[in-house]
C-alpha cells in the first residue's frame, strides 16, 4: 500500500495525506475522555491501560516503525518507574518534574544502550535485549539496599499536581494525569512518524541496503528510535510509579516484556492506535479472566497469542481495517 | 582443602552444565538449521519432566526405565508440533515464532499447573542416586556422578552421530547452507523434522535428569528459558560444540558464582552472557548471519 501511494504521490503530498486527522480518531479520543463518565468506577482500571498502553506505543515505534523487536523493554520502563519511586522517597514529589526526570533517565540508558545494540539485527537484537532486561531486574532485585529488593518500594510521597489535584485513591487525578501525559506523547510519536524522519525509518525497516544508498545511516536511526523509545517506556513506567505510590521489582520482569509485546501484536503492530487498543484488550481480559482463576488466564493469555499469530497477523486494528475494506467494496459492488 | 573444595565445584559445575547442553542442544540445531526461535523449548524439557514423576508415581516405573520413555514420548511429541504448527512460520519473520512459542508457554503452564498442582514435585530417587561417594580428593553426590555419566554418554553419542554420520553429514551441510543442500538432493524438510523430533528428545532426557537437580514446578519453562536462550545464544546457534562449550562454562561459572559470591544470584551469569553477546552477537561458535 505504501509503495503504491509512493509512486502515484509526491513525498511531501504522501505525508500531508498520512497526517490528516480521520474521523475514527476523533471517534476514539471522544470515547477515551467519555469512559470517564461512562465507567467511574473502572478508574483506576482505565488509569493502567493508558499506562500500558504508552509503554505499548514506545514499543510500537521501535518495533513497528523501526522493524526491531525487544524481549526486555521492560529494563526502560522499570528504570523510569524506579528513578520515580527514589525521587518520591528521598522527598521530591513534584510531579511533572519527577516524570521528566525518568523518562530523561530511562533515555540515557536507552542511549547507552543502543551504541551496541546498533550493530545487531533480528535474533541477535531480540536475544541482547532480553539478556539486557534479565540484567536489569536481577540488579535490582540484589541491591535491594537501593530499590528494596523483592519487597519493592513503598512511602513514594507525591505532591499534588499542580499544587492542587491530589492522587488520592479514587483515581480521578490520575485518570487526567495519565491521560494527558499519554496523549501529548502520542501527538509526538504521531507527528514524528509521519515525518521525513518516519519516512527513513519506515525505509531502513524495509530493505536496509537502500536505506543507506539513499543516504540513511542504519546506525544513527536506530541509536534515535531506541533512545527516544526508551525514553517513552521510562515515562509510562514513572506514571504507573505516580499513580500507584508503589514500585515492585514486577516492573523490570520479563512476563513484562512480553506482555507489552502481545498488547501491541493483539492491537496491531505499526498503526499507533494498535498500542492503546492492545492494552485496552489485554488488561480487561486479564481483569475478566484472572478474576476467575489465574491459572486460566495463563491458559487463554497463550490461546489467544497464538490464535492472533496464526489468523490475524495485523492484529484488532488491521482486523477491522480489513473488515471495513470488505464492507467498502461490498457497498461499491451493490 | 583448597583444591579439594575448587575441584567439587568443578565437578558440580560439568554436572550442571551437561544438565544445561542436553536440555539446549536441540534448540541449537533447529535454531541453526531452520532459523526458528522456539521459546517453547522449555516446556518440553517440564514435559519431560512431569513423564518421569506421573511415571513412577502413578505406575511404579523405575526410575532408570522413565528416561528412554521420555526420550521417545517428547520426541514424538516435538515430531506432532513441528508438522502441524510450526511448519507454518518458517517464513514467517523471528517475531511471529517468539510471540506463538511464548504463547505455547503460557498454554503449557497453565496445563501443568491444572494437571499437577502449582507446587514443587517431590521425586524420590533410588537409594544408589541418593549415596556420597568418595573420589579421594573430594565427595561427591552420586546422582551428579550419574549425570555426568549419561550426560556425557548421550554428548559423545551426539557428537559421533553429528561428526561422524551421513546423517549428520546432512545436517550439517543443510545448517551451512540450506539452499545448496536441497539442490544437493538433501530433503531438508523431512531432515529438519527428524532434527526437531530427535532435539526434542534429548530435551525431555535433560528435563527427566534435571527433576532432582533443578526441581520442577510449572513455571519451569519460563525460569529456565532464560537459561536455555543464553546457552544457545552464546554457544551460537547450530553449533553442538559451541554449545556444548557454553553449557559447560556457564554450568561451572554459575556454581562458582553461587558459592563465592551468593549475594549476587543470577547477575553473574546474565553479566557474562551480556558481556559476551556484546563482544560476539553471533555467539562464541556462531558464524555471522547470511
Amino acid at each position: 500500500m505504501t509503495m503504491v501511494a509512493l509512486r502515484s504521490l509526491e513525498p511531501v503530498r504522501l505525508l500531508a495525506e498520512r497526517s490528516r486527522w480521520r474521523a475514527a480518531e476523533f471517534v476514539f479520543w471522544s470515547f477515551v475522555v467519555a469512559s470517564y463518565f461512562l465507567f467511574p468506577g473502572y478508574l483506576v482500571l482505565i488509569s493502567q491501560i493508558l499506562i500500558a498502553g504508552l509503554f505499548a506505543l514506545s514499543l510500537d515505534l521501535l518495533l513497528g516503525f523501526g522493524g526491531m523487536p525487544s524481549l526486555g523493554h521492560a529494563a526502560f520502563f522499570g528504570l523510569g518507574a524506579y528513578t520515580a519511586g527514589l525521587l518520591g522517597q528521598m522527598g521530591w514529589g513534584e510531579p511533572i518534574s519527577g516524570l521528566l526526570l525518568s523518562g530523561i533517565v530511562a533515555g540515557v540508558f536507552g542511549l547507552v544502550c543502543s551504541l551496541f545494540l546498533s550493530r545487531l539485527r533480528t535474533t541477535a537484537f531480540l536475544m541482547v535485549t532480553l539478556t539486557l532486561g534479565l540484567l536489569l531486574r536481577e540488579f535490582a532485585n540484589r541491591w535491594s539496599g537501593l530499590t528494596g529488593g523483592d519487597d519493592g518500594l513503598s512511602d513514594i510521597a507525591l505532591w499534588p499536581l499542580f499544587g492542587v489535584f491530589r492522587f488520592g485513591l479514587s483515581g480521578h487525578t490520575a485518570f487526567w494525569y495519565g491521560l494527558c501525559v499519554t496523549f501529548i506523547v502520542f501527538l509526538l510519536v504521531r507527528r514524528l512518524v509521519h515525518s521525513p524522519v518516519g519516512l527513513a525509518l519506515e525505509a531502513m525497516r524495509e530493505n536496509e541496503r537502500r536505506a543507506v544508498a539513499l543516504g540513511i545511516s542504519p546506525r544513527l536511526m536506530v541509536i534515535a528510535i531506541f533512545t527516544l523509545s526508551s525514553a517513552i517506556a521510562g515515562l509510562a513506567g514513572a506514571l504507573l510509579t505516580q499513580t500507584t505510590s508503589f514500585v515492585a521489582l514486577e516492573v523490570l520482569s520479563f512476563e513484562r516484556s512480553a506482555g507489552v509485546l502481545i498488547m501491541l501484536v493483539l492491537g496491531g503492530v505499526g498503526t499507533l492506535y494498535g498500542a492503546l487498543v492492545g492494552a485496552a484488550v489485554y488488561l480487561v481480559a486479564r481483569d475478566v479472566l484472572s478474576a476467575l482463576d489465574p491459572v486460566y488466564w495463563y491458559f487463554w493469555l497463550g490461546l489467544i497469542i497464538v490464535m492472533v499469530v496464526l489468523f490475524a497477523n495485523d492484529g484488532l486494528v488491521g482486523l477491522s481495517q480489513r473488515l471495513q475494506a470488505r464492507a467498502v467494496r461490498r457497498w461499491e459492488a451493490a | 582443602m583448597m583444591i579439594a573444595s575448587v575441584l567439587e565445584l568443578i565437578f558440580n559445575g560439568v554436572a550442571y552444565g551437561i544438565v544445561l547442553f542436553l536440555i539446549a542442544c536441540g534448540l541449537s540445531i533447529t535454531m541453526g538449521l531452520m532459523g526458528f526461535t522456539n521459546l517453547a523449548h522449555g516446556s518440553i524439557v517440564m514435559f519431560g519432566g512431569y513423564l518421569v514423576v506421573a511415571l513412577m508415581k502413578g505406575f511404579g516405573w523405575p526410575f532408570l526405565a522413565t528416561i528412554p520413555a521420555a526420550f521417545v514420548v517428547c520426541a514424538l511429541v516435538g515430531a506432532g508440533f513441528e508438522r502441524l504448527l510450526f511448519r507454518r512460520l518458517y517464513s514467517a519473520g523471528e517475531l511471529n515464532q517468539v510471540l506463538l512459542t511464548i504463547g505455547l508457554v503460557f498454554i503449557s503452564v497453565a496445563i501443568a499447573t491444572y494437571l499437577w498442582g502449582a507446587g514443587q514435585q517431590p521425586l524420590q530417587m533410588p537409594a544408589y542416586l541418593n549415596a556420597r561417594l568418595s573420589l579421594g580428593l573430594f565427595e561427591v553426590s552420586s546422582y551428579r556422578l550419574f549425570l555426568l555419566l549419561v550426560g556425557g554418554a548421550m554428548t559423545g553419542l551426539l557428537a559421533l552421530v553429528f561428526e561422524r554420520s551421513n546423517l549428520g553429514a546432512q545436517v550439517r551441510a543443510a545448517v551451512d547452507n540450506r539452499q545448496m543442500a536441497m539442490s544437493c538432493g538433501i530433503n531438508v524438510d523431512r531432515l529438519f523434522t527428524l532434527v526437531f523430533a530427535v532435539g526434542c528428545g534429548i530435551a525431555g532426557t535433560g528435563g527427566a535428569l534435571s527433576v532432582n537437580l533443578l526441581g520442577l514446578d510449572p513455571s519451569f519453562p519460563l525460569r529456565y528459558l532464560v537459561f536455555i536462550l543464553i546457552v544457545v545464544t552464546v554457544g551460537g546457534s547450530g553449533s553442538i560444540w559451541g554449545t556444548l562449550i557454553a553449557a559447560l562454562l556457564l554450568g561451572i561459572c554459575d556454581v562458582f558464582s553461587k558459592y563465592y559470591v551468593p549475594e549476587a544470584g543470577a547477575f553473574t551469569i546474565f553479566a557474562l552472557a551480556a558481556v559476551i553477546l556484546f563482544w560476539h552477537p553471533q555467539g562464541l561458535f556462531g558464524r555471522a548471519a547470511t
